[in-house]
Formats: C-alpha cells, structure tokens, sequence
C-alpha cells in the first residue's frame, strides 16, 4: 500500500504533468541560453556594435569640428566688422579734417583777397589824389604865369601911352612880388 | 505518520493534475514546457535533444530566446547597413540609435568610465537581448524567457565573467585580488575581510539574476491571477475589475520589461566599473 503509493506519487511528478517549480534549473536551457547568447552577442558585436558605433563617433566628432569651425568662423568676422569699423571711422575723421582745412585755406584767402584788393584801392585813391594835386599846382602856377604876362602886356600898352616902360615893369614887379603866393 | 502524511501528498497531486487545482494553470503559463501552445490552432511538440548524456531539449523558452536573438539580428544589421549610405539615419534606425546611445552615454560612460568601449558591445547585447525577451512575453502566445532563473543565472554567469575578466586585464591578477580588500585594513581584520570580499563577487551575480527572474515572473502570476479571480468565483460580474486591473498590470509589466533590462545592463556596468577601477 506505502509503496505503491509512494510510486503514484514520484510517477505523477516526474510525469510532467505535474507542476514544478519556477526555481528548477534545467541543464539544458542553460545549455541553449549560453550557446544563443554568445551566438548573438559576436554577431552583433562584429556586424552591428562595430558599425555602428563607429559611425555615430564619426558623426559626433564631424559636428564636433563643424560646430568649432564654425564658431572660428563667426569670431573672424566679428573680428572683421570691427576693424572695418574702425577704418570707417579713420576715414571719416580723416575727411572731416580735410574739410575743415579746406574750409580754413578758403577763408584765409578770402580775407587775404579782400585786404589785397582794399590796400590796392587805397593806393589808387591817393595816388588819384596825388595826381590831381600836382595838376592843380601845374595849372596853378602856369595861371599866374599867364595872368602876370597878360598884366605886363596891360601894362606896357596903357604905360606906352603914358610912361616909360621900365618904369612900369618895375613897379608891376614889386606889385606882383607883394601879392600874397597863392 | 508517514504513510498518511503520504497518501493525503498523494491525494493533492493527484487533484492537481486532473485539472481540479484552481493555481496549476497559472504556472502552466509560467513555466518552461517541451511544447509550444498555440491553441486553439494546435500544440507544437519541440524536439528532444540528448547530447553526452545531457537533455538538452529545446524548450519553449529557448525557442522565444532564438526568436528575440533573430528579431535583435535582423534589426541592427539593418539598422547597421543605413549607416553605410550616410552618416545620418532615417526613420526606425532613429529609435534603435536613440537607444544605443543612451546605453553609451548613461550606462556605460558615467559607470565604467575610461576604457567603456571594450565593453559597451557586450552592454548593448545583454541590453536588448533581455529587453526582447522581456517584452516577447507580453505579446500574445509569448513566453518570458528571462523568467526562467536558468536564462537569467546564465546571463548573470556571463556578466560576472566579463565582470572578473574586466578587472583581472585591467589590474592584472594578483592585482586585482589585492585591490579587493580596501586599504587600511588593520592585519587582523584581513582573512574575514578576503573571505566577505569574495563572497561579494558571488552575490552581485546572484542577485542580478534572481532580481531579473522574479521581476518578469511576478507580473505574469499578478495578470493570470486577476484573470484567474473570473473563474475562482464563477462569476462574471468580477470580469470588468479583473480586465482593468490586469490591463493596468500590464501597463506596468511594459514598464518593468523596461526597467528590467536597463537595472541588468545598469548594474553590470557599474561592477565591471568597480572591477576596473578598483581605487574608488
């Protein structure tokens, strides 16, 4: 009786009809799981870890370098618009100089003209006035030249009637000489 | 004594498997079986395999294991081949890249630090080998192979090896057992601190896989169980509760496929990072 049912027992068991327990190791899955891993793992390994992780290094050190050289780039350029800049600047400056020396050159020698053409005017008028006085005293004197010759010639003609001529020039000399210069 | 406590054993057993256990069929989908079952269109029976001695038949979990090998193969070749066209790609080699750089830069890079590349193929194996078979488990018909503790020791075997090689290469080996006891040690403390140390190394595996294991089967009983409460209660009425909650456990289980896969691959990279640098 004991043993037939003891016998029951192990034969439902191992029957595999029987539940186990999700502790039992079974040799063989340890077997497969290893096999599968290993299996998978050097395939994957040489035909995809390896290219792909390669690429994904190579794209990361070419954004890597793009991202330098472009930030190489924007700093050059920054570099250039401030020099340009500055020689905007220079430029500028340079010509307001410029102007402003054209501008004080053309004063200069407006003021310089203008004294010129003044000191020549001046000159003209006084020379003008020089000229007309020394007329003046020509005219002046040849009038008492001609107005002495036209006394004595008066003279002699009323004197002929009367005295003698010496007599008269003589004393029309000394009349002439007592008349005030001008 | 013995031969009742037997005869009652004998008794459950038996009622179990005749189909009057109301939990046996949850573990029917839990567990590892020789068939693939696909009704009501049929049961496929894989093949028995001996091999010196050894049973190593194909079971249903090692078939899903071959099918998430062959989806993971089939997508990162592909996604592979865009990168000979050009160095930017288009549409699904988008995601998985996305992917493959966030196992680069937030688990292997901030954990391993220098010398990261050497073991960044076996991360992003382990990555989305476990998260493929995490997630087959949720489409219909699927089957968890990570909730099987063999697949996942197995996995965890294999990490402590890329663990204990990693740092044996790096420190070289008697380098890297000394490295393991912490300096300033007083003489006395040595033998019990070599003996925690080594013991240490056992157990991060051990808890990889175990962490692994239960994670994956736990959500599966949780979903069967509220589905189960249906036919425990013979009542429909239950049915809406069951469905929502099973619905919202499945949400979560999405999740923990996620969680899972990134907590596996996250804390092997922080050992092999332990390993190499053994002065932090």
């Amino acid at each position: 009786m004991f043993i037939t049912k003891l016998f029951a027992l192990i034969a439902l068991v191992t029957e595999g009809k029987a539940v186990g327990s999700p502790l039992d190791i079974n040799p063989g899955v340890i077997f497969w799981t290893t096999i599968t891993f290993l299996f998978l793992f050097f395939i994957l390994k040489k035909f995809a870890w390896k290219p792909i992780l390669n690429s994904l290094e190579i794209r990361e050190k070419f954004i890597k370098n793009s991202l330098e050289a472009a930030e190489k780039a924007k700093e050059e350029a920054q570099k250039l618009i401030s020099e340009n800049k500055l020689n905007l600047s220079k430029a500028e400056q340079e010509a307001q100089k410029i102007i402003n020396e054209g501008r004080e050159n053309a004063e200069k020698l407006r003021h310089q003209i203008l004294e010129e053409s003044k000191q020549q005017a001046k000159k003209l008028i006084s020379d003008a006035q020089a000229e007309i006085e020394r007329k003046n005293q020509e005219a002046f004197i040849k009038l008492k030249e001609q107005v002495a010759e036209i006394a004595v010639n008066a003279a002699e003609k009323i004197i002929r009637e009367n005295l003698d001529r010496e007599k008269q020039s003589k004393i029309v000399q000394k009349y002439l000489k007592d008349l005030p210069k001008n | 004594m013995n031969f009742e406590l037997l005869n009652k054993s004998a008794d459950t057993v038996q009622a179990n498997s005749q189909g009057g256990g109301e939990s046996s069929w949850i573990m029917h989908h839990i567990l590892d079986s020789r068939e693939l079952d696909l009704s009501p269109f049929g049961i496929i029976h894989l093949p028995e395999i001996h091999l010196f001695g050894m049973d190593i038949s194909i079971t249903k979990h090692v078939v899903f294991m071959w099918l998430a090998a062959l989806i993971l193969i089939i997508v990162f070749l592909k996604t592979a081949r865009t990168y000979k066209k050009s160095l930017v790609p288009k549409g699904f080699s988008n995601l998985f890249e996305i992917v493959v750089i966030f196992v680069r830069d937030e688990i292997a890079k901030p954990t391993i630090g220098s010398g990261y590349e050497k073991f960044l193929p076996y991360l992003l194996s382990v990555f989305f080998f476990i998260l493929t078979c995490n997630l087959l488990g949720l489409v219909p018909y699927g089957s968890t192979a990570t909730s099987n503790i063999a697949v996942t020791a197995t996995l965890a075997t294999i990490s402590f090896l890329f663990i204990q090689i990693g740092g044996m290469m790096k420190n070289g080996i008697l380098g890297y057992f000394k490295g393991l006891v912490p300096h300033g040690v007083p003489l006395w403390l040595l033998p019990i601190m070599a003996v925690v140390e080594i013991l240490g190394l056992f157990t991060k595996p051990f808890a990889l896989a175990v962490r692994l294991f239960a994670n994956m089967t736990a959500g599966h009983i949780v979903i069967l169980a509220l589905i189960g409460l249906i036919f425990i209660l013979h009542t429909y009425f239950v049915a809406p509760v069951s469905v929502s909650f099973a619905l919202f456990i499945y949400l979560l289980e999405l999740l923990v496929a996620l969680i899972q896969a990134y907590i596996f691959t996250m804390l092997s990279s922080l050992f092999i990072g332990m390993a190499l640098h053994q002065e932090h």
